[in-house]
């Protein structure tokens, strides 16, 4: 079906609310990379059998990330007439149980998340109800989705979609207010106008920088060029961010009709979307998606009639974290290794192949079309004086609910990590959250009730990132946590640089050296002059943001690194080398268990059996290589950890 | 001619030049390694840093890379300039712990210890061999690869320079005489690439005066007769 005017827009609407409310009973299962890693091909694939089996009156449906990745595999249950219910965490051998159970009008109570009994569409501002005459039996006790403590402070705009469409159907993606923002800015809206509400809805980049995006746009729409270029990062490359991930796997189309609404506005009828290659089935999500959105005539050769065209493109990265620096991504496009260069010249004036480019980022492009459906006003309502919208942040480590969040911006640290997060798991402490990804720093509990908004977290030393988000407990060793980081951006540093290049190995070395006991008190001082020249005489933001967990974490725990260096100690027991096993000889059973599998024999002592007394058990300090066996053999605790 | 300052200096410039081109032909010194005026400015050794101030603001950069702008204020000896310079050369150094000229650089910026674990390469990395090779030669025989502290000047895949022709040109350009040139009998060989070429005699004089490959690349290019190379240039002039 070609989509030439309004009216075949809303013919497609309808089609898709058919898909989304098929009238029967619909199980979606949540299908992206979180769920399928925990199983969900599999859950999918014994419901399809089973209705097959018995011909069951049921429409099997694939979804995206709902956001609980903890309790992954989800599966949801959409009946007319009955509240929606979601399944957590349900294992393969378990998911014929929940359909029968259903058809029987029960519900599996020890599976289930929440229930629903309406939905938000906030790309038109609406609400749903679900039409409620039967209740399941069981059901009672279920918390509503908005009372899930992990559910009820967020604020769904980016993640408005996953988890609730089928991502390879556009119908659906139409259905909830999809494309309709694109129509109105192409006919009802000049590019200028369009600027003018970016600019006042407040939107900064999500990317990490935090570039107001309408300022960006309004330079590239007045770059002069008969080429211009839309672009799209989708490299994400921070260690443990995945939002973007999500939103590509889950609602592709968010982003494609975002930059085409950006392509219309800056001039561009070229496109790239630059995804870094190990992201498998993003790429093929995006791939359905831009085929779908060209066979309908929503992308490609004269828009919705409009006379405008456009072409995007399926870029998949060249494989290293570099790639993500604006300038670098550029250098691979255009074929060449990914390296950054020097922006005197900004790339919306000289971008790919010297002509003005926009590039921003997937959750960047994602907000555009509902900003342009609610409006700059209702947009800049949310968030903070200079920070607006929402943040989607991926909440991982030691925390009780990770996932992703999505909240608005100005909500406090503590807020997330407690009220959202759930806590710190088996009762430990919490000590720090890290945020900004390699680029970022570390938060201390002494900052927990920090507001989260660029600036805030910059102040803070940190910064907002890609929005990854790590939660540490005292089991966790931040010279460890900054040698990791260094380790990482070592390896990831293209090498044009000095600065950025021996800088960030230099810094590496130096931690290696204090996590294994040959830390000098002069290494502090240096570690700070190497983390400056690194930050300010190199050529990129990787080398200009390189020293950030470094120095944030010397900040914020320098007695953590004086203990490393001045006593060989380290607090959290993280550090191999500072580790000392050591047997305590009156809690000692003389079991032997522990000398049997030591791999290097350096426990000796006597078992004690009916006819020998015995002696206690004694690790040679000398031969030990700390793999912590001894510890996690004694039944009896014997064995301390220093 | 655009006009700015340099140090309390006026100079001027040209439209698309640069303030180290600018400075350095005006006699003011910024130390600097993988600049040359051959070849575009890459801006990978950070040496030639210096603060510029434009519209109030001032920044720290490198000046190869800077483009020449009215009314900007350059500053080539502040304090965080040198600081940062002194930082660069002892990483450097660092690396390249018996390359002559760094050691030099080292000393003349008062640099007279290394606080990091010496390793033991002579390429300072500045690129500047297959820069003059891509832009000056259009040979492009040898490149960067791997990333990070793994960098390295190789030819492609470790394997054969292929498309070397042995002009020298990489060995004239290296700063630090790293990449040499050996010339024993018939054979020329640049020795860091281990590309051996044959040369070709003169039908006059009877010396080896260029590599067989060489000559018949720039027969093939600029469309020359076969026997244009028959003689060497000193016997034809």
């Amino acid at each position: 079906m070609e989509i030439q005017t309004k009216a075949d827009l809303e013919k497609m609407r309808e089609k898709g609310l058919k898909s989304l409310f098929p009238g029967t009973t619909k199980i979606s299962v949540g299908m992206a990379t979180c769920g399928l890693s925990t199983g969900a091909g599999k859950v999918y694939e014994a419901i399809q059998k089973e209705m097959e089996k018995g011909k069951l009156p049921i429409q099997l449906n694939q979804t995206g990330c709902i956001g609980f990745c903890q309790r992954e595999p989800v599966v949801d249950i959409l009946e007319p007439g009955k509240p929606r219910v979601f399944y957590q965490g349900v294992p393969p051998e378990r998911s014929v149980e929940l359909v029968h159970q259903w058809l029987e009008n029960k519900v599996v109570e020890d599976l289930l998340l929440c229930k629903m009994e309406s939905e938000e569409w906030i790309v038109e501002g609406t609400v749903k109800d679900y039409p409620i005459r039967r209740i399941p039996s069981g059901i009672d006790g279920t918390p509503h989705y908005h009372q899930v403590p992990f559910y009820s402070k967020q604020l769904k705009i980016a993640l408005r979609n996953c988890g609730f469409i089928n991502p390879d159907r556009i119908d659906e993606y139409v259905a909830r207010g999809g494309y309709f923002s694109l129509y109105k800015a192409l006919f009802e809206m000049k590019p200028e106008e369009i600027i003018e509400e970016v600019k006042r809805s407040g939107l900064r980049g999500r990317g990490g920088a935090g570039f107001p995006t309408g300022d960006k746009w309004a330079s590239c729409q007045k770059s002069k060029g008969d080429r211009k270029f839309i672009l799209c990062n989708a490299d994400e490359g921070d260690p443990g961010a995945y939002m973007d991930r999500s939103i590509l796997e889950g609602d592709p189309h968010s982003v494609i009709e975002g930059m085409i609404i950006g392509a219309y506005t800056i001039g561009a009828h070229e496109g790239f979307i630059y995804v870094r290659d190990e992201y498998p089935l993003a790429i093929q999500k995006l791939g359905i998606a831009l085929r779908e959105a060209e066979e309908v005539g929503l992308l490609g050769k004269n828009i919705l009639g409009s006379g405008f065209s456009l072409k995007i493109n399926l870029f998949r990265g060249g494989g290293a974290f570099v790639c993500g620096e604006s300038t670098a991504l550029m250098a691979s496009i255009e074929g060449k290794v990914g390296e950054p260069r020097a922006k005197h010249i900004h790339t919306t004036e000289s971008g790919v192949w010297d002509s003005p480019s926009n590039l921003n980022n997937v959750e960047t492009w994602n907000n555009i079309p509902i900003i342009l459906s609610r409006g700059a006003d209702w947009y800049s309502r949310i968030g903070t004086d200079r920070s607006k919208g929402t943040k989607v942040f991926s909440v991982v480590g030691k925390v009780n609910n990770t996932g992703l969040v999505e909240v608005p911006m100005g909500i406090t640290l503590r807020e997330i990590v407690y009220d959202i997060g759930g806590g710190i798991p088996d009762g430990k402490k919490f000590k720090a959250v890290q945020t900004g990804g390699p680029s970022g720093g570390c938060i201390p509990e002494s900052l927990i009730d920090l507001s989260v908004d660029y600036d805030r977290l910059t102040e803070a030393g940190s910064m907002m990132g890609s929005g990854g988000m790590i939660v540490m407990d005292e089991s966790t060793c931040m010279v460890d946590v900054a040698k990791y980081f260094m380790n990482f951006l070592k390896d990831e540093s293209c090498g044009k640089c000095t600065s950025c290049r021996e800088g960030t190995k230099r810094m590496h070395e130096i931690l290696t050296e204090i996590s294994e006991g040959r830390g000098k008190p002069e290494h502090l001082d240096l570690l700070e002059e190497l983390g400056w020249v690194t930050a300010e005489a190199s050529l990129c933001q990787l080398g200009g943001t390189a020293p950030n967990p470094v120095l944030s974490t010397l900040r914020y725990f320098r007695e953590e690194y004086q203990e490393h260096i001045i006593n060989k100690r380290c607090p959290a027991k993280v550090c191999r080398a500072l580790l000392q096993y050591r047997i305590l000889s009156d809690v000692c059973t003389m079991c032997g268990r522990c000398a049997k599998v030591c791999p290097e024999k350096a426990i000796t002592g006597k078992r004690k059996t009916k006819k020998e007394k015995g002696e206690p058990f004694e690790i040679d300090t000398e031969k030990c290589i700390k793999c912590g066996m001894c510890f996690e053999t004694c039944k009896f605790e014997a064995v301390e950890v220093q | 001619m655009i006009p700015f300052m340099i140090d309390g200096q006026s100079v001027e410039g040209k439209e698309d030049g640069n303030v180290l081109e600018v400075a350095l032909d005006a006699g003011i010194d910024i130390p600097h390694l993988c600049y040359h005026e051959s070849v575009k400015s890459y801006g990978a050794c950070r040496l030639c840093l210096v603060e510029v101030v434009r519209r109030g603001r001032s920044r720290m950069t490198t000046s190869c890379t800077y483009p020449v702008l009215e009314g900007i204020e350059v500053l080539t000896r502040t304090d965080k300039v040198l600081r940062a310079r002194r930082m660069i050369i002892e990483l450097i150094l660092a690396m390249c712990p018996g390359d002559k000229l760094i050691q030099d650089m080292a000393r003349e910026m008062g640099v007279h210890e290394v606080r990091f674990k010496q390793e033991d390469k002579d390429c300072i990395l500045c690129g500047l061999c297959a820069r003059v090779c891509e832009e000056v030669v259009g040979a492009s025989a040898i490149q960067f690869a791997f990333r990070g502290d793994r960098r390295e000047m190789i030819p492609p895949f470790l394997g054969e320079a292929m498309n070397c022709i042995a002009c020298g040109a990489c060995v004239v350009a290296c700063p630090v005489d790293v990449v040499r040139m050996k010339e024993q009998g018939d054979e020329r060989t640049i020795l860091r690439w281990k590309r051996t070429l044959k040369m070709k005699q003169c039908k006059i004089c009877g010396n080896y005066f260029a590599p067989w490959f060489q000559l018949e690349k720039f027969k093939e290019q600029a469309k020359l007769p076969k026997d244009f190379f028959d003689v060497c240039y000193t016997c034809r002039s």
